[in-house]
């Protein structure tokens, strides 16, 4: 295979990713909408670009942290959509055996460490995994997803400051959807491109548009590179938009419906469709049949999920801490 | 057998870990070339360099969760926080991450690490480096939590706890630091909850941790004299708590007085005499007595810091008034 070969084929399998996260989003929604799914649930559409384009930069045994927002960063990163939507539904087959739930589906065997429901508690712990790595002198990196308003907490600085000093491999990569909840990035920060801030600590920050695929794809590439090599971290802050409320049954009525569809006119998706039409990677029919393929497979991950056991009551207990020594 | 402190007893284990397991590494504020607060790190920094023993910036919330992280991808970190008053400022990496991520994971992770932090009074350093906080985390399920009294017990216990797969609390009481006893100079382990009888007795037991430990074995000595046989029990650990050895010896003595030195109410002796009284109501024979630290934050003046924190006199009478 050429070089453009092996390209096509990785942003194919990026679009096969985005257009997963979309179906399998929207079916949660829809689930939930149905009392099935239980428990705060953030969903990810709108923001696909972002953890796809920074995860196909990646390495098989690179690892990442993930937030409350996480079940992009996981399928991204190849996580299993029928344990997903198990681990959902509270199934003993679940990623987490049912104990998780949304904001802690994870997959630590493809290298994740932990979704997490406190706002930028993920960024310390990825941290001390790229500590162990420059201890282990491992090649591989760690990619730390967190939010806008998760940028103001006190862990995120003191993380970024330790990766600094160090020169630990953390790709920190910031998805500025504009929003904390209901709070606009504007009214909690004076700076607009939270990039900046990178300087303070002394490390590289670079903003790219979050929605197209190929920005993000591109740029974690090269950030990835200098990561690898050992010349300490960067921070990469992606602009994005939530299509959805910031979870499940929020009424939105911080945002006006114009700036929701200007953004919806930049849905990454589509984006990428086209670009990948006119590199001609893909056409109309294959996108359909793409489509077609991933319903399917997420129409399988529901019917597993239904079909699996309950976690016994008595599972309850275990797990809290390793038996032996 | 040779005496040794208990910081030395501690060096010793972090010492023979940082050469034996590479997987193991220290971090925490000053513990380099300062070798730490206490001095329990000293000269380990410039045996064993900088990325081995790390000195971190003033940031507890990234000192506790890196060393979550660095565990949780298959490293043995022994994190130092200077004193136990600022174990809190990282308290939801402590509180939510490190004690959960296995159970919420669904068993996908293992965490060997160990905190050690210092605890007590007694240096007139007042409210903000003065507590003993060992019963707040102890709420939590997700840690094992240690608190040896003695140089014996800090070598065998810190060495079992970075031997443990766990994250676990490793409590060191500042009063102690320069205490000596009989330390054997070969490496050792004691189990996590295992009690140790630190006085064998038949007419009152007592629960002691700490530095309370010898505060009532000086007691004890007091009210032999008076024909009263007290029998003291160091639980060692809190999580686990060993509360066979506590029951038996209440089965012989009926009358059972715990002391600490962390606060009275909602603290550690709670949780023991709770246990008491719904697992040997049966053999008691007088109310179950607490000992510890009065109600309020610790003050700097000495006179008033040692009436806030227990001393003999209060060991005494607490012991009194269940024999008489
Ligand atoms: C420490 C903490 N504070 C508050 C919350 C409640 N909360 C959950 S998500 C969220 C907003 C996070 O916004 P951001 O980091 O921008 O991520 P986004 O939801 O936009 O993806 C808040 C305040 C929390 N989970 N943790
Ligand atoms: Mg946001």
């Amino acid at each position: 295979m050429t070089g453009k070969d092996e390209d096509n084929q990785l942003f194919l399998e990026a679009y096969r990713k985005m257009v997963k996260i979309r179906i399998f989003e929207t079916r949660v929604l829809y689930l939930f909408l149905q009392n099935l799914i239980r428990g705060p649930v953030h969903l990810y559409i709108g923001e696909e670009a972002v953890a796809v384009g920074v995860c196909s930069a990646l390495r098989k045994d690179d690892y990442i942290t993930s937030t409350h927002r996480g079940h992009g960063h996981c399928i991204a990163k190849g996580g299993d959509v029928r344990r997903m939507m198990a681990e959902l539904l509270g199934k003993k087959t679940g990623y987490c055996k049912g104990k998780g739930g949304s904001m802690h589906i994870t997959d630590l065997s493809i290298g994740i460490l932990g979704a997490n429901g406190i706002v930028g508690a993920g960024t310390p712990i990825a941290v001390g995994a790229g500590y162990a790595l420059k201890l282990k002198k491992s090649d591989q990196i760690v990619t730390c997803f967190f939010g806008d308003a998760a940028a103001n907490q006190g862990s995120v600085h003191e993380a970024m400051n330790m990766a600094a000093i160090w020169d630990l491999p953390v790709l920190f990569v910031c998805e500025n959807n504009l929003y904390g909840i209901s709070t606009g990035l504007r009214e909690v920060t004076r700076v607009t491109d939270l990039a900046k801030r990178a300087e303070g600590y002394g490390f590289p920050g670079i903003t790219v548009d979050g929605n197209n695929f190929f920005e993000v794809y591109e740029t974690t590439r090269e950030m990835v590179e200098r990561v690898r090599s050992g010349r300490g971290p960067v921070l990469l802050e992606a602009k994005t938009y939530r299509h959805e409320g910031h979870d499940i049954g929020d009424p939105c009525v911080y945002r006006t419906k114009e700036e929701v569809e200007e953004w919806k006119r930049k849905d990454p998706i589509p984006r990428m469709e086209k670009e990948l039409q006119y590199r001609k990677v893909l056409n109309q029919s294959e996108i359909s049949m793409i489509r077609t393929q991933i319903e399917q497979e997420v129409d399988e991950a529901v019917e597993f999920a239904f079909a699996s056991p309950e976690p016994a009551k008595d599972e309850v207990l275990s797990d809290l801490l390793m038996r032996e020594g | 057998m040779r005496q040794i402190s208990y910081r030395e007893a501690l060096h010793e284990v972090l010492d023979y870990e940082l050469q034996i397991n590479p997987d193991v590494f220290l971090l925490g504020e000053d513990i380099g070339p300062l070798g730490g607060a206490f001095g329990v790190t000293t000269g380990l920094w410039q045996k064993y360099g900088n990325e081995r023993v790390r000195n971190t910036p003033l940031s507890e919330i990234a000192i506790v969760g890196a060393a979550t992280g660095a565990a949780s991808v298959g490293m043995r970190p022994v994190a130092e926080i200077m004193f136990c008053d600022f174990l809190f400022v990282a308290g939801d990496q402590l509180i939510n991450q490190t004690a959960k991520m296995r159970y919420m994971f669904g068993d996908q992770c293992q965490l060997p690490l160990v905190i050690r932090t210092v605890i007590g009074a007694g240096q007139s350093a007042a409210a903000q480096h003065s507590q003993s906080l060992e019963g707040l985390l102890a709420h939590i399920p997700g840690f094992k939590s240690v608190i040896p009294s003695t140089p014996y017990d800090a070598k065998g216990l810190l060495k079992t706890a970075i031997e443990d797969n766990n994250p676990v609390l490793f409590y060191e009481h500042k009063s102690l630091y320069n205490m000596k006893g009989e330390v054997p100079e070969e490496m050792y382990s004691i189990p996590f909850g295992v009690a140790d009888v630190k006085r064998k007795g038949k007419d009152v037991t007592v629960i002691a941790t700490a530095e309370m430990v010898h505060k009532s074995l000086r007691v004890a000595d007091r009210l032999q004299k008076e024909g009263i046989d007290v029998e003291i029990i160091d639980p060692r650990t809190l999580v686990p708590l060993d509360m066979d050895t506590i029951i038996n010896s209440v089965k012989k003595t009926h009358k059972a007085v715990v002391v600490h030195e962390a606060h009275l109410s909602y603290g550690p002796g709670a949780e023991i005499v709770a246990r008491l009284a719904d697992e040997a109501f049966d053999y008691l024979d007088a109310p179950l007595k607490r000992v510890g630290a009065k109600d309020v934050p610790i003050p700097m003046a000495p006179h008033l810091e040692s009436f806030v924190i227990p001393q003999e006199e209060d060991i005494y009478k607490a012991i009194k008034s269940v024999v008489d």
